[in-house]
């Protein structure tokens, strides 16, 4: 029973929207509405549970003295005051929290964050070495097309021939495009499968336990 | 040098994470878990602000009960803490999972495949200038023919011999332009984050450039 039950209720849940995607009438536009809503909700306790997951982990680490332990203090520390700050803000009142919260943002998470991105670009640079160096017809073809794209979105390849911006946006425009699409195709049909899969009761990973 | 205490902390914490360039050390760390738990805190803030408050505070403060109803089926997540229990958290990944599969089937069929396929197409307007390099009959034909030999190089049921060989090879050549030109897209955007960071470093830090 305890997997025959959730097994049920993914497949009458699963025909029943399949169905009510093509009943064009109010109430079903109006069921559609209110699960979405509640969809929502109950996906939000699946985020507190992701929440609750990391602080464990976290208290965890610091009880047992794993390696790198104090750093989990910075963890639970930017959690609450991050959260705090910014519900707590709302309140009448209290626009101070607020304020430091919109400071907290703007100068120490969005330069962290934007900083984390941008070493990337050095990790990407040793990356283009190693992709871009044509040992094959396929290899040159990619690095023909990552050389125009990058020449193409800064001023500099305008400055070494004015059609190279053009250049670019064909390539974007029609074989990028043509093989996105065929890729989405791909997801399209592979999306369809599994959701079939799932709703028939055949892929029953989710359950847990390995399928069985 | 700047004299604002925020852009002193922005500036110390944007070298933090530089310094992993160098190697792994205490202060990219430290850096790194802050950043870890500010991230989840300004999620959990954003979805208390667009969700919860939304969603929760407001229906049962105006006394609509039924908003009890998809709180209760989200709270049994939390069962995942009681060993005993735990199978309860099967309920709400049902739920999700059936609404959101049986819906995504056609919503999927429609955008993913029709929608692309109708934008695949050769229409009558390509026929009045052929050789537009963006909307001209040949590069309509020369999307038709990528997207079909993409589709074909994925097509794993049969040996790629004979011409489903050769669709498949030209099916790569396509592919390989378009994570060139992926690539290419991401390192630029890379690019432009670490020339963001730098001139935030030189102009408002350290006042180099004006």
């Amino acid at each position: 029973m305890r997997r025959q039950i959730p097994l049920m209720l993914v497949l009458v849940l699963g025909i029943f929207f399949f169905i009510q995607f093509f009943v064009p009438s109010r109430l079903s536009t109006n069921i559609y509405q209110v699960s979405l809503q509640w969809l929502i909700l109950i996906s939000a306790f699946a985020i507190v549970l992701a929440i609750g997951s990391l602080v464990n982990h976290h208290l965890l680490k610091i009880k047992r003295r794993r390696e790198h332990w104090p750093y989990s203090y910075a963890t639970l520390a930017g959690l609450v005051v991050m959260s705090l700050l910014g519900i707590l803000g709302r309140f009448p009142g209290l626009g101070l929290l607020d304020e430091i919260y919109y400071r907290l943002y703007l100068f120490v998470q969005a330069p962290m964050d934007a900083a984390m991105f941008a070493i990337l670009a050095f990790y990407m640079a040793s990356a283009s070495y190693r992709a871009f160096r044509a040992r094959s017809k396929e290899a040159l073809l990619l690095l023909v097309s990552g050389f125009f794209i990058m020449l193409g979105v800064i001023p500099l390849g305008a400055l070494i021939w004015d059609r190279i911006p053009d250049i670019a946006e064909w390539i974007m425009m029609v074989p990028n495009m043509a093989a996105k699409r065929g890729i989405l195709f791909g997801v399209g049909l592979g999306i369809t499968a599994t959701s079939l899969k799932i709703i028939l009761g055949i892929e029953r990973s989710w359950l847990g336990g390995g399928g069985k | 040098m700047s004299t604002d205490i925020w852009v002193w902390i922005a500036a110390l914490l944007s070298l933090a994470i530089f310094s992993y360039l160098y190697k792994d050390n205490p202060v990219f760390r430290f850096a790194e878990h802050l950043f870890t738990g500010l991230s989840v805190g300004y999620m959990i803030v954003l979805m208390w602000n667009n969700y919860a408050y939304q969603y929760i505070v407001i229906p049962i403060s105006q006394q609509r009960w039924i908003t009890l109803i998809p709180m209760a089926l989200g709270m049994l997540y939390l069962f995942r803490f009681v060993p005993k229990l735990q199978h309860l958290m099967l309920i709400p990944i049902a739920i999700t999972l059936g609404i959101w599969n049986g819906w995504s089937i056609p919503v999927v069929i429609e955008a993913d495949l029709f929608k692309q396929m109708q934008g695949t197409m050769v229409n009558t307007t390509m026929f009045q200038n052929p050789w537009d390099p963006h909307n001209g009959l040949v590069v309509g034909l020369l999307v038709v023919v990528g997207v079909v030999c993409t589709v074909l190089y994925f097509y794993f049921s049969r040996e790629h011999r004979g011409p489903l060989k050769v669709a498949s090879s030209v099916g790569i050549w396509f592919v390989m332009i378009g994570f060139g030109a992926s690539f290419g897209y991401t390192v630029m955007a890379r690019m432009s984050l670490l020339i963001g960071r730098i001139q935030f470093l030189f102009t408002e830090w350290i006042h180099l450039i004006k």
